[in-house]
């Protein structure tokens, strides 16, 4: 039994059977090694191919160390244990020596115990039919796919998910906004989108705390930001759990004390963001939202703040919802509010302090929707160059107004074409075209009949709006609208500028319609250059006239870099609502932009994600002062 | 041992005098000096021992038995065989008190070596021998000290080099002698402890065997060592059995001569003990032909070991006649529509009234009683059957797969019920799992207590005795200690079978989910079972190469079906439930008879253990598939391959024909259903000489054949089933690695 001078088959050598006998204490000559040698290579090798049969009825292709102890066991040999693990063992030469061995890592018990990752257990064996085949010709559908619960997250996704989900729930606030940041920013989550989804659609079970219910929103508005994920039908979800922030008469609400009010804003704020950058994944989700928002309202038996939560709901939802929705329930719904307003009882005190919201809300959306109305009955008249400059005003002055408290959505001012060509595009309602509105004077005189001197009063406070009630009844008044829009813009001018710097050289302009009015553009190509940290897509042309290039735009949704809007400010009158009125920071922004939406040609479109960058939300507004439904 | 050293002594002398120039004289001057040609040597052994009865070889064993128990104090029992075999005190007295027990020794571990042989060893070795004492193992074994060991290198190239250099129609038929010869000298080398000139033997000539038989030369390559060949049981198999080969008369009158000629002894020797050749009169067979038939364990099937008449045919179903009547009365006073069935009835019966020549009696075997359900099944399914699609090459069926998901303890076996109701996996975790993959759901009996309870008059006791809290999607059944590797719906949908690692059948309740009773018999894993298509009966096999019939009221199997030489890795019932094929990894096809317990058909062919089997729906015809890809078509009436289907690239784990057996499918590791157009594939004329002969031309249109091939997503197809009306289910689980 000299050495072999071929090899046919792994061999233990005479070394090794030395050595595992010298570890159990025996001495064993060179001959007697080498004879077992030869008999352990042989037996190993006979066990290796009984083990084979029993891969091969396994149907397998893989030998286990399982088959290979079945196949001990057969020969009256004791089986190996502690091979069993699936993963394959990593066998390791020792630096010094020729000394091989099994890897056998640490387990550190204590963090083993500890860890807070329990891991998901196997799913339950299932089957699954698929009709692969179909008269034997092709795939009907991809065989084989895997259920949701088979492709399971790494190890590190699933850290992620436990840590951002800790935070935002968390107490502590700065974690919150790191992790609602990193929301918002990070490419890679998309394998934990139904999760968070998921998470989110917990509203449900919290309604009775605000703070969550708040965080939770939070959580939206960064998933909804991030430009990296791509939300597809999940955007139902996530609308259907923001509308119950929206409607539901949460169990918070019980408390008076409990500002339920800015919830209600903020989400219906969320709901228009969503709706307006991603509307368009989810076909009729636009009059999905409508008619249950207007189921909401034309339902006597809710509680108010349901109401309100769907008033504002419309008004977020731009004027156009509000014309279609709240202006032809008004007569109805104006009986039922003002009983409950006429009621001086103590126990009314409370539904009437609600009473008093719906009808400031009701009189914030109206009053947008008499101002809008008129700016895009004067807009048609004058070409379109004064409903632009008039938008950009009117936009312009209603965007310093909002006190943002958290930052608003960028592609707020979006929101007033979005409408339109939501309709147009997607026919969820009448179309844009269809829409036979009810004729401003008549409307403006019915709402007078229900608001008498409190709609005149506030339409006068608007320094800039001044003009349109007068206005109203007649056309020739435009002009003078223009002028005041121009006066207003000129205000904005630095502002206005700067953001158009870098898109309108390409710009809508050559193309763009006979523009007469002078500042915006040109100036802004000329000198403001240099301002440009003052970008603020909000009131970028392009953007207002990105209605057919929509669908471009939320997929272009850069983290825009923070814009440094100046402390400009109108004062509008009445109280400052502070942290409440950030739900109507963006009424403004929907302008008369829609009938635009002709104007910018497709060349000009694809420059949008640049536009889009400088949609950075404002801090500064917060200080902007506000008041819409304060006199109650 | 003396003989080893004697051997090795020799081999040194031989290696120096011997160059390569001089092997014939070499060979030729030691074989000649030691013993005659063939056809002497037995003459002169005879000669030496005329004295014996029973022949020397014979002898000699029972002088060994007879040393082994008195060694063993056994003094009965040798009186006792003393007496029987005839043998005299004195012969046993003179050859133990020889004072040289040692010859004796010797002599007695050849079983049948010429004479002369025997002499020189004994000669040699008288000195040393004396502690050897004969071992019933080594007389009992086939191998014994033979010639020269470095001489066999020389034997075996000087018939190659014959065999090479015949006519071309000799050759391929001669060239089937390479691989046992080749194995049977490399084991007596082994065997002698002629270890050294073992692996040079191998090592020179293991490359010229053919390529389906690697498998076998790497386990022989592994045995270096005599104390190796105990126990491995492939290689027990070599010599306890024949290899069968089948030569024309003038090829073999060839082989004879030259050997004759070249007192070529040891070769002849081996080609006398070991090898079986099937002689025919004709013309010899071609490479391809002998290619196509062999690749078995143990050669060829021989000629007459499928000469045996196989009733064929299908059972003709009398119950349908009368009893459908009633039966189809009430199923349509149920349903209110009693018009539509009566004329499909009819054609029913009138065909099943003409009788099957090849068809066994009805009573031939016995077969269970059709209760009540059973027909009304029978009903059920032939109202399925009209609605059945007919396939063609142009018609296709549809393909259903059913994807086992989170399969992580391992699917080893699927069956499905002939309803297609029911979908059972066994597991390599010892489970099995039933599924139900209608809306249906699976419902326990209940309880004994509760059935006391429910009013037993009732129409609709059967729904009662059911627990409705039960109900559920699947059920698991425990109590297997090991794999499940086989699983078998009753035809009637009330028992499943299982059979497992840990060697036991297990007979399940589908009323009850409980476990009726454990049948032992096998000792090792059971590989496979499958029910009767009757009901009642069962079949199963395993690792003990015993397949085993069983009754499920019996605890002990009806009939023991022995012959295969390694694993009885599937097993299938005959449509007409007389017959019994199991495929075996000793890579035949065996047929047997349920009545007498006959191999009635051995069908060699396959290149590798055969996994799966499948009989035609008409019973003329089985189909088996292997590891190797293959997909071998079988004529059971002639016994006769009549087809090879290839295109698989892993073994072939599923085979199913459709209803009306117009398409083949095959499933496999590899991940694709395969359909294959059976009719045309069946279309083969034999003609009587082919059918004498069993020489076969296999027509290589495998491509023509395959109708279709479709992809799993990295899902093994483990199981096939046709539906009723012909739509054909798959079954496999999903692998994610």
């Amino acid at each position: 039994m000299a050495e072999r001078e071929e090899r046919r088959f792994a061999e233990v050598s005479r070394d090794s059977v030395k050595l595992m006998a010298e570890s159990a204490g025996v001495e064993v000559g060179d001959e007697v090694a080498a004879l077992l040698a030869e008999d352990v290579c042989y037996r190993l090798r006979e066990a290796a191919q009984n083990s084979s049969q029993f891969m091969r009825h396994a149907k397998r292709r893989k030998l286990t160390v399982e088959d290979f102890n079945r196949a001990l066991r057969w020969s009256n040999v004791e089986a190996v244990c502690g091979y069993g693990a699936q993963d394959a063992l990593p066998f390791r030469p020792a630096k010094e020596g020729e000394l091989f061995f099994v890897e056998d890592r640490d387990v550190n018990l204590v963090n083993l115990a500890l860890a807070t990752n329990i891991p998901n257990g196997c799913a339950e064996t299932m089957v699954r039919v698929h009709v692969s085949y179909l008269d034997g010709k092709g795939n009907l559908e991809p065989q084989g796919t895997v259920p949701s619960a088979v492709q399971s997250l790494s190890e590190d996704l699933l850290k992620y998910y436990q840590q951002i989900t800790r935070a935002i729930l968390g107490e502590d606030p700065h974690l919150m906004k790191v992790a609602l940041l990193d929301l918002q920013t990070n490419s890679k989550i998309a394998a934990l989108l139904p999760y968070f989804v998921y998470v989110i659609s917990g509203v449900k079970s919290v309604s009775h705390d605000l703070e969550q219910l708040n965080r939770l929103l939070h959580m939206v508005k960064s998933l909804v930001q991030n430009p990296y994920l791509y939300l597809g039908s999940y955007v139902r979800s996530l609308v259907s759990s923001v509308m119950y922030c929206i409607l539901e008469p949460l169990a918070a609400s019980i408390n008076p004390l409990n500002d339920h009010w800015t919830l209600r804003d903020y989400a219906a704020l969320l709901l228009s963001h969503i709706f307006w950058t991603h509307g368009d994944l989810v076909s009729g989700l636009y009059h999905q939202i409508l008619l249950s928002l207007q189921k909401v309202l034309s339902d006597p038996v809710r509680p108010l703040c349901s109401h309100y939560g769907a008033v504002v709901g419309l008004h977020a939802l731009g004027w156009k919802a509000v014309e279609r929705v709240l202006y032809p329930h008004l007569p109805a719904y104006w009986a039922n509010l003002q009983a409950v307003l006429d009621d001086y009882s103590v126990s009314n005190a409370q539904v009437k302090a609600d009473g008093h919201k719906v009808y400031g809300a009701i009189l914030v959306a109206v009053e947008r929707l008499l101002k809008m109305k008129a700016l895009s009955l004067s807009k048609p008249a004058e070409g379109g160059v004064g409903g632009q400059q008039g938008t950009a005003g009117g936009v312009l002055g209603f965007r310093e107004s909002s006190p943002g408290l958290s930052p608003p959505p960028e592609p707020l001012s979006e929101a007033g074409l979005g409408i339109a060509s939501h309709l147009q595009a997607g026919g969820a309602g009448c179309p844009w075209e269809d829409w036979t509105p009810v004729p401003l004077p008549a409307m403006y005189c019915e709402l007078y009949s229900f608001f008498g001197d409190s709609l005149a009063v506030r339409f006068s406070t608007g320094p800039e709006l001044e003009g349109c009630l007068p206005a109203l009844p007649c056309q020739p008044a435009d002009a003078r609208k223009e002028t005041v829009a121009n006066a207003a813009a000129g205000l904005d001018n630095s502002r206005k500028m700067p953001q158009l710097t870098a898109n309108l050289n390409i710009s809508p302009r050559p193309d763009g319609s006979p523009h007469t009015e002078p500042p915006p553009p040109s100036l802004a190509g000329d000198g403001l250059n240099a301002e440009d940290t003052f970008h603020d897509v909000h009131r970028v042309p392009g953007q207002r006239s990105a209605g057919p290039s929509r669908d471009v735009f939320p997929k272009a949704r850069f983290p825009p870099p923070q814009a440094g809007p100046p402390s400009f400010s109108f004062l509008i009158g009445g109280r400052q609502m502070g942290r409440r009125c950030q739900g109507r920071r963006f009424q403004t922004s929907f302008g008369p932009q829609p009938p635009l939406a002709s104007l910018p040609p497709r060349a000009y479109a694809h420059k949008l994600p640049v536009i889009g960058r400088v949609s950075k939300p404002v801090r500064r507004w917060t200080c902007s002062h506000y008041s819409l439904h304060l006199p109650l | 041992m003396a003989a080893v050293q004697d051997g090795q002594v020799e081999s040194d002398a031989e290696k120096e005098t011997k160059p390569d120039a001089s092997n014939d004289v070499a060979g030729n001057s030691s074989g000649g000096a030691r013993s005659m040609s063939p056809n002497a040597a037995s003459s002169a052994s005879g000669a030496a021992k005329a004295a014996a009865p029973t022949g020397p070889g014979e002898q000699q064993t029972l002088l060994a038995v007879l040393q082994f128990l008195k060694r063993s104090k056994l003094l009965e029992s040798v009186d006792i065989l003393r007496r029987e075999a005839g043998l005299s005190d004195e012969l046993d007295e003179s050859q133990t008190n020889d004072g040289a027990a040692a010859g004796s020794a010797s002599l007695l571990r050849r079983v049948s070596v010429g004479g002369a042989a025997a002499t020189n060893i004994a000669a040699t070795t008288t000195s040393k021998g004396a502690e050897d004492q004969p071992d019933v193992s080594i007389v009992l074994s086939a191998y014994s000290q033979q010639g020269d060991p470095a001489l066999y290198q020389v034997y075996y190239s000087g018939l190659k080099n014959f065999i090479e250099s015949v006519l071309d129609c000799h050759r391929a038929e001669l060239s089937q002698l390479f691989y046992p010869l080749f194995v049977h000298m490399y084991l007596e080398l082994v065997y002698n402890n002629h270890e050294h000139e073992a692996k040079v033997f191998f090592e020179k000539f293991s490359g010229d065997q053919e390529c389906y038989y690697r498998d076998d030369l790497r386990v022989l390559s592994g045995l270096t060592k005599k104390e190796h060949m105990k126990g491995n049981e492939t290689l027990l198999d070599f010599r306890t059995s024949k290899f069968v080969l089948r030569i024309s008369r003038d090829s073999y009158q060839l082989l004879k001569r030259h050997l004759q000629e070249r007192q070529n002894n040891q070769i002849w020797l081996i080609i006398q003990e070991h090898l079986y050749i099937d002689i025919f009169d004709g013309m010899p067979r071609s490479k391809s032909q002998i290619d196509s038939m062999s690749g078995s364990l143990a050669g060829e099937a021989r000629r007459e070991a499928n000469k045996a008449k196989v009733y064929y045919g299908l059972l003709k179903e009398p119950e349908i006649e009368v009893p459908l009547d009633d039966e189809d009365d009430e199923a349509e006073n149920e349903e209110g529509k009693p018009k539509k069935k009566k004329p499909k009835k009819d054609n029913l019966g009138s065909k099943n009234k003409k009788q099957d020549p090849n068809a066994p009696q009805q009573n031939r075997i016995p077969l269970p009683e059709l209760k009540d359900s059973d027909k009304l099944d029978k009903i059920m399914s032939m109202k399925e059957a009209t609605k059945k699609i007919r396939l063609g090459p142009d018609t296709l069926p549809s393909i259903c797969f059913y994807t086992f998901l989170n399969a992580y303890q391992g699917l080893t076996s699927v069956d499905v019920t002939d309803d297609s109701s029911l979908i059972a996996g066994g597991f390599a975790d010892s489970t099995v799992r039933v599924w139900s993959v209608t809306p249906k759901k699976l419902r326990k009996v209940k309880s004994a207590a509760d059935l006391n309870l429910i009013d037993k008059e009732a129409d609709d006791v059967l729904e009662r005795i059911m627990d409705e809290k039960t109900a559920s999607e699947s059920k698991i059944l425990y109590g297997h200690s090991g794999p499940v590797y086989g699983i078998s719906f009753s035809p009637d949908r009330n028992y499943l079978l299982s059979s497992s690692e840990d060697g036991t059948v297990r007979l399940w309740s589908l009323q009850t989910f409980t476990c009726l009773v454990g049948y032992k018999g096998h000792n090792y894993p059971v590989w496979d079972t499958q029910f009767s298509p009757y009901g009642y009966y069962f079949v199963s096999g395993g690792h003990d190469r015993i397949a085993r019939l069983w009754a499920t009221d019996h605890y002990q199997p009806l009939r023991m079906f022995a012959g295969h030489l390694a694993d009885i890795t599937c097993t299938h019932f005959h449509p007409n439930s007389n017959y019994v094929a199991t495929g075996s990894a000793d890579r035949t096809v065996r047929l047997w008879d349920v009545l007498n317990g006959n191999c009635v058909r051995i069908f060699s062919g396959h290149k590798g253990p055969i996994h799966s089997l499948a009989f035609s729906p008409n019973g003329k015809y089985v189909a088996s598939g292997a590891t190797d890809g293959r997909v071998l078509l079988w004529d059971i009436g002639h016994g006769l391959m009549i087809g090879e289907l290839k295109g698989h690239t892993d073994t072939v784990y599923a085979l199913k024909f459709s209803r009306d057996g117009e398409i083949l499918a095959s499933g496999s590791m590899d991940g694709t259903v395969r359909l294959w157009d059976a009719l045309k594939a069946f279309d083969v004329e034999t003609d009587d000489f082919t059918a004498a002969t069993g020489h076969i031309h296999l027509p290589d249109n495998s491509q023509e054949l395959l109708l279709g091939t479709y992809m799993t997503k990295s899902t093994p197809v483990i199981h096939l089933h046709f539906t009723r009306r012909n739509l054909l289910l798959a079954a496999g689980g999903y692998n994610s690695q």
